[in-house]
């Protein structure tokens, strides 16, 4: 696998993932007279919730199966130690010895990505000469990639609620907040579109980057850019027919299913590759959604010699006893006049 | 510039890192890391484990192997093996699980490997090494790989790929520095420690690791010194304390009802400059008329089962709390090292406390000053440096800084008490007063951020020198700055393997600086009851400006 073909395979991967729709909803109603609008509406997407939620589930609990046998946080600051040591709330957080601690470590990981923060690239002049410098871009895009992408997920509560709930609609409001084109804009749009830009050119780019990249690093990419891009074009430019969608939708969250008339195939394309996307999220390394939570690194706190951590598969193993090495040195200890358990006979000591 | 010796193998220092070219054509368009055959190279490797390693401990497949034959002399099912010991591994193990599942090859690590930053080898970026195992796992556990095959990153286990996973897996000091980066804590550490237990079921360790466990068990300790000999080195020690300081210092061997048992590296009885750091030790319990013994059976603080498996970990370090015991001591004392106290703060307790159940172990109690050590309660052990750093506090030490006026101290930060802990302040502050200068290298280069020395985790032996010059160069950049812009000559460090390694690495980057342990410079600085005027220091080398006015 190389950069060249992995690009190629995902980027051909979208394309006929966005032709299926495509060829189903348009050409063949057009050409053979098949309908087959119910499958791409409704059959799919109720597939892929159900693969998005018992996959996530299995995912989760086969984590949870496998135990945590020992306590190895990352330690990141100063431990708890003596009274009078520097040990203030920064160190409380990054070397948590509490449980309040590790909430904070973990709400800082989780909401802000710490970790990332914390970033330094280094830059290799000739031979030694090293430098580091502070590198925030790729906390930058990842933040804004993540927070755009919920906002516009709860700004998409709007199809599946009736009547829509309050703070879809201060979500809306924020997002729309420079009002300079109707209709109004969302940042959240432009914003994930930059940020999937920037993530995608550095995997281009970067040489270590792009060593490292799987076509399972380029899939994502692509496949969220495609849904952002056509949901785009849907808002703005081919203006698709919202009441017929949300008719559609609330069918499916009602669990009354329905097609409406006068749905345009790019919608079907949208919400296939919605569906693609949750289908393949359990299978994918998008999983770190969840793991994030349960790594043994962030999560326990670094205080296994103030409170015992327990292994539940401890294993028994054969020690080599003290009685056993005295019994290999006894002559030559008491030849050296270390202390024994056992005497040897003074005839037998003296050579 | 000092000469190089020889035998080291390896060009001058700025030959050696030239070639280390961080985004080489290799890494270009046409060719993927999978397609691209690995080249085994000397001095980037140790030495195969002799079989006479394997017998005392039970290790699987003993044999004369070499790292450069074609054949490694496997078991026939060797692929069964490593599978299943994977798949057992996966379910003892959530952080196995977890980081072979959830990495999203964002590439935060990359460049904060040392061996990376050092050799330019694209393998040696934690991401991908962690690849090497995680390409292997979907091979054969995930469904995706299975169908997919090398679309989804995956590959079969064959003799070239396990031979290239041995490889990098002792390429990796499990020095846990990515770990910090990582925006889901995934460590490497935690990958290597798995993959070399699943080479260890073949008989694939290295012989710095599996002659250092054989000896520990047989022994105690990891240099193989009996206990006769134990007590003749640190009888040694006595006599040069006396020659330099002109006090007797009277220490004790497994001896019961002591108060304190103290547990040190083997490496600071054996090697110098350690050797020095052990006269410190010495020093600092006579002064305090501490009720302490040392045991030739528990004389080993540090523990390369962490770099061979679990159970030899336990094993090794079994021995720690059943001399406790036996001896009826109250709590434990360690001496400076690194990996040891990794395993003593993360796994000690947790494998071992049942042994020191019906013993008279307590809560640490310091009897020099009262001082409970409430962070050490359960696992009842205390590193000196907490100690001492105590008894500085509350002025039980008469120190006189000034006999290491001719000292510009830098700090290295051990990688395990640093990761595995969160060891900064202790050591700083006994330092600072055992010492007028200090100063501490560039952020990124210490505390959390804090360099590998480049032979940690078993990889310190003489033969891979230039995997050793390699990985060592970031830390030794810094202490270059810190010895060029404010004349540092001495690095400190709490740490047998830094003591043993570090020499070598700054007499090859910065021979201007020497290495020494940080009891070393407190026993310097200390002003003993009867001592005579000190004129040389513990290397029985003149203090400046206190030289016998002959």
């Amino acid at each position: 696998m190389n950069a060249v073909l992995s690009l190629i395979l995902s980027g051909g991967a979208i394309s006929i993932l966005v032709a299926i729709p495509f060829l189903a909803v348009w050409v063949l109603p057009h050409v053979f007279g098949i309908h087959l609008e119910w499958l791409f509406g409704i059959v799919i997407p109720y597939l892929a919730a159900i693969i998005f939620f018992v996959g996530m589930i299995y995912r989760v609990m086969k984590w949870a199966k496998s135990p945590v046998p020992f306590r190895i946080p990352t330690t990141c600051s100063q431990q708890k130690s003596l009274p009078w040591i520097k040990y203030d709330y920064v160190d409380k957080i990054d070397n948590p010895a509490t449980k309040l601690g590790v909430w904070g470590r973990m709400i800082l990981e989780v909401l802000f990505f710490r970790s990332l923060f914390r970033n330094t690239r280094l830059q290799y002049g000739d031979g030694q000469s090293i430098k580091y410098t502070s590198s925030k871009w790729l906390w930058l895009a990842a933040m804004g990639f993540h927070y755009c992408f919920l906002v516009i997920l709860i700004r998409h509560l709007r199809f599946f609620t009736e009547p829509m709930p309050f703070f879809v609609k201060i979500i809306e409001n924020i997002d729309g907040f420079f009002q300079f084109f109707l209709p109004v804009v969302y940042q959240s749009g432009l914003l994930i579109g930059a940020a999937l830009t920037y993530l995608l050119l550095r995997r281009i780019l970067i040489p270590q980057v792009r060593y490292i990249s799987l076509p399972a690093d380029y899939f994502p990419l692509f496949l969220i850019l495609t849904i952002a891009g056509t949901g785009i074009l849907m808002r703005y430019v081919l203006k698709a027919d919202v009441v017929s969608i949300k008719e559609l939708t609330m069918g499916l969250v009602t669990f009354s299913p329905m097609i409406p008339e006068g749905i345009s195939v790019l919608f079907y394309i949208h919400l296939f590759l919605v569906s693609v996307l949750f289908a393949y999220f359990p299978f994918s390394k998008l999983v770190h959604m969840g793991g994030v939570f349960l790594s043994p690194t962030r999560n326990l706190s670094n205080n296994s010699r103030i409170v015992r951590h327990i292994n539940p598969w401890n294993p028994k193993v054969k020690l080599h006893t003290y009685e056993e090495y005295e019994d290999d040195f006894r002559e030559k200890m008491i030849a050296a006049g270390l202390p024994v358990e056992k005497k040897v006979a003074p005839t037998e000591q003296k050579e | 510039m000092a000469e190089i010796p020889k035998s080291w193998n390896v060009p001058s220092p700025d030959d050696l890192v030239k070639d280390a070219d961080h985004s080489p054509a290799s890494m270009g368009l046409q060719k993927g890391w999978m397609s691209t055959p690995v080249q085994i190279k000397k001095g980037m490797h140790c030495h195969a484990a002799l079989p006479k390693r394997f017998k005392a401990l039970g290790m699987p497949n003993p044999r004369d192997w070499s790292v450069m034959d074609e054949d490694w002399k496997l078991p026939k099912n060797w692929k069964e093996i490593v599978l299943d010991g994977m798949k057992e591994r996966l379910g003892k193990f959530r952080s196995f699980q977890l980081f072979m599942d959830i990495c999203v090859r964002c590439g935060a690590c990359a460049d904060k490997c040392h061996y990376f930053i050092g050799s330019g080898d694209p393998r040696n970026m934690p991401v991908l090494r962690a690849e090497l195992l995680r390409s292997i796992y979907r091979k054969n556990f995930t469904l995706a790989g299975k169908v997919l095959g090398p679309v989804a990153g995956a590959r079969d286990l064959t003799y070239d790929v396990l031979k290239e996973l041995w490889y990098y897996l002792y390429q990796c000091s499990e020095c846990r520095r990515c770990s910090v980066y990582c925006p889901y804590g995934i460590d490497t550490a935690e990958i290597t420690m798995m993959g070399r237990e699943l080479t260890n079921l073949l008989g694939l360790n290295i012989d710095w690791i599996a002659g250092p466990i054989d000896f520990c068990y047989r022994t105690g300790n990891h240099m193989g010194i009996q206990p006769h000999a134990f007590k003749e080195m640190i009888d040694f020690f006595v006599d040069e304390i006396e020659d330099y300081t002109g006090v007797r210092v009277e220490p004790s061997f497994n001896r019961k009802g002591a108060e304190i048992l103290f547990v040190t590296p083997s490496g600071d009885v054996f090697g110098d400059p350690g050797t020095y750091t052990a006269m410190g030790y010495l020093i600092l319990f006579h002064q305090l008329g501490l009720d302490v013994t040392w045991s030739t059976y528990a004389s080993e603080g540090g523990n390369f089962g962490l770099f061979t498996s679990n159970e030899v970990m336990k094993r090794l370090n079994s021995k720690m709390y059943a001399e406790a015991k036996r001896l009826g001591v109250k709590w434990i004392l360690g001496g400076e090292c690194g990996h040891m106290w990794r395993v003593i703060n993360q796994y000690m307790g947790t494998m071992n406390l049942d042994i020191a159940k019906g013993s008279k172990m307590e809560e640490p109690v310091s009897p020099i000053t009262g001082t409970k050590f409430e962070n050490a309660i359960s696992t009842k052990m205390v590193h000196i440096c907490e100690f001492t750093a105590d008894l500085i506090k509350n002025n039980k030490l008469k120190l006189d800084p000034s006999r290491n006026d001719h000292l510009k101290v830098t700090f290295h930060d051990s990688c395990n008490p640093a990761r595995g802990m969160g060891f900064f302040e202790e050591p700083r502050y006994v330092i600072k007063n055992v010492c007028n200068h200090f100063y501490d290298m560039p952020e990124s280069t210490i505390r959390e951020h804090t360099y590998c020395c480049g032979g940690g985790s078993g990889l310190n032996a003489g033969e891979d020198m230039e995997l050793r010059m390699r990985g060592g160069m970031p830390r030794a950049n810094a202490v270059k700055f810190v010895h060029e812009k404010y004349g540092v000559n001495k690095l400190a460090c709490i740490c047998a393997i830094d003591r043993a390694v570090l020499p070598n690495l700054m007499e090859y980057y910065v021979p201007e600086v020497d290495v020494t342990g940080v009891h070393e410079m407190v026993a310097n600085a200390m002003v003993l009851d009867g001592e005579k005027e000190k004129t040389v220091d513990l290397r029985g080398e003149p203090i400046p400006g206190k030289e016998d006015n002959e």
